[in-house]
């Protein structure tokens, strides 16, 4: 999707801000969401729910910026809760169960859901590490792992790393998109992305990209 | 890539007393974020704490469960494990290679996959390359050796700038790399994660691999610094 998660390339935030000591979490409330998020990963699996990141890359870009990261990690767990319909907006807002509300079920893993690690998977690669490669013009309205600043650009493949699952998602969830592909690590010239705003002349970004958003140059 | 069960067994312990008692902070975020001028709605610690209630009373969230991956991600998984990884590959020249050639199975060795660190690429600065490590979209990190990520790694600046100027990035660091040594920005868009290999220090040639282990810091196995030479008075 189109939005300001996308930001590879852009200019205006300033210089990064730096902290000593930064402590892992900077409210105790910051912890209990992260760790809320993974806990109740079990509870979400099986529904036809908006994915993790689909949900975070929705928030309006004003929303987002004025957001803080843990903000956004609640905004999400409380929305694809609310989807799974295992809560209610009435019980996030009291913190108390309705008693007419039946316990959430624990659903089995979906058949056929691949997940998002390394597959062991004889799908034939289409490319191969020297490959000059162009990168397609996708601009999909869910989620995908396709940043703006390459798109249409140049590049040469350097490796393939196997076959993973697309992770591509809507918000009906990853599992319509699931699908087995090589993904590679492709270079691209510092000069092709940037032009003179490229530093040295030999400087590169190296991005991590499924098949199907490459066709050979 | 976040996309990880976590799911600890533990008896479903109704416990309150954890880590929010006396911490009911009403304040703004205090800039921690920077230019990102971002600031929290004052409730959030009661709405976070009203969540956590309705899923404990739900039957769905054990609170030890919670306990365990916060105390877990404070006190036992950071930067210490690359570390130890990045001292193993200066002090052993075969793991050194197997680190490079497979990342996963020889961090695999040591024992730190797991979670956002399933499939690990390390790599080497030398000489004529320095490497550093982002992510554009999101904020994907290797938890396993490096834990979490330090705020400014998830900042709106690191993630516009270190694509397109990473040379003023690194200057702002304090790191100024040479106009021939080559600068290579891994983007994390995918499921694998990155750890870079510093260079190792000049003056460390006696030094046994926890000393080594010592000097070794997150923001070097970023890409952000280089490991900094010891500062010894003797020898």
């Amino acid at each position: 999707m189109n939005s300001i998660h996308d930001m590879g390339g852009m200019d205006g935030f300033g210089p990064v801000v730096r902290e000593d000591d930064e402590p892992v979490f900077h409210h105790p409330w910051e912890g209990r969401v992260y760790a809320l998020t993974r806990v109740v990963k079990p509870w979400l699996r099986g529904r036809r729910l908006p994915g993790f990141r689909f949900v975070l890359e929705s928030i309006p870009p004003a929303d987002y910026l004025r957001m803080s990261y843990y903000e956004r990690w609640f905004h999400m767990v409380v929305t694809r809760l609310l989807a799974g319909g295992l809560v209610t907006g009435p019980e996030v807002e009291s913190g108390r169960p309705d008693p007419d509300e039946s316990s959430p079920e624990l659903l089995p893993p979906v058949d056929g859901s691949l997940g998002f690690g390394l597959l062991n998977r004889d799908v034939p690669a289409r490319l191969a590490p020297g490959d000059r490669v162009r990168v397609r013009n996708l601009n999909p309205r869910g989620h995908n792992r396709l940043p703006r600043y390459v798109r249409g650009r140049l590049g040469r493949v350097v490796e393939d790393y196997g076959v993973y699952a697309l992770q591509d998602s809507d918000e009906r969830g990853q599992l319509p998109l699931d699908d087995p592909q090589h993904v590679y690590s492709v270079r691209f010239e510092g000069r092709e992305l940037w032009g003179d705003r490229s530093g040295g002349v030999q400087d590169a970004v190296y991005v991590d990209l499924w098949e199907e958003y490459l066709e050979l140059a | 890539m976040h996309d990880h069960d976590h799911d600890p067994d533990g008896d479903n312990d109704h416990r309150h007393d954890h880590h929010y008692a006396g911490h009911e902070d009403h304040h703004h975020e205090d800039g921690h974020h920077g230019h990102d001028h971002q600031h929290v709605p004052p409730d959030i610690s009661l709405r976070v704490k009203a969540l956590e209630s309705l899923l404990v009373e739900k039957g769905m969230v054990d609170v030890a469960a919670l306990d365990e991956i916060v105390d877990s991600f404070e006190n036992r998984i950071g930067p210490r494990n690359g570390a130890q990884v990045v001292a193993r590959a200066w002090t052993d020249p075969a793991f050194r290679e197997r680190l490079l050639a497979d990342g996963t199975a020889a961090i695999g060795e040591l024992g730190y996959l797991g979670g956002q660190g399933e499939h690990m690429k390390v790599v080497a600065n030398t000489p004529n390359v320095h490497n550093l490590v982002v992510c554009t979209l999101c904020s994907c990190y290797p938890w396993p050796t490096l834990g979490l990520p330090p705020t400014w790694y998830k900042s709106s600046a690191y993630r516009a700038r270190a694509v397109i100027e990473p040379r003023e990035v690194l200057r702002e660091f304090g790191l100024d790399v040479a106009a021939d040594v080559e600068v290579r920005v891994w983007d994390s868009t995918a499921e694998i994660r990155y750890l870079v290999l510093p260079e190792r220090p000049g003056g460390t040639e006696g030094m046994t691999e926890e000393e080594l282990a010592e000097l070794v810091t997150r923001d070097a196995m970023i890409g952000v610094a280089r490991v900094a030479a010891p500062q010894r008075s003797d020898s």
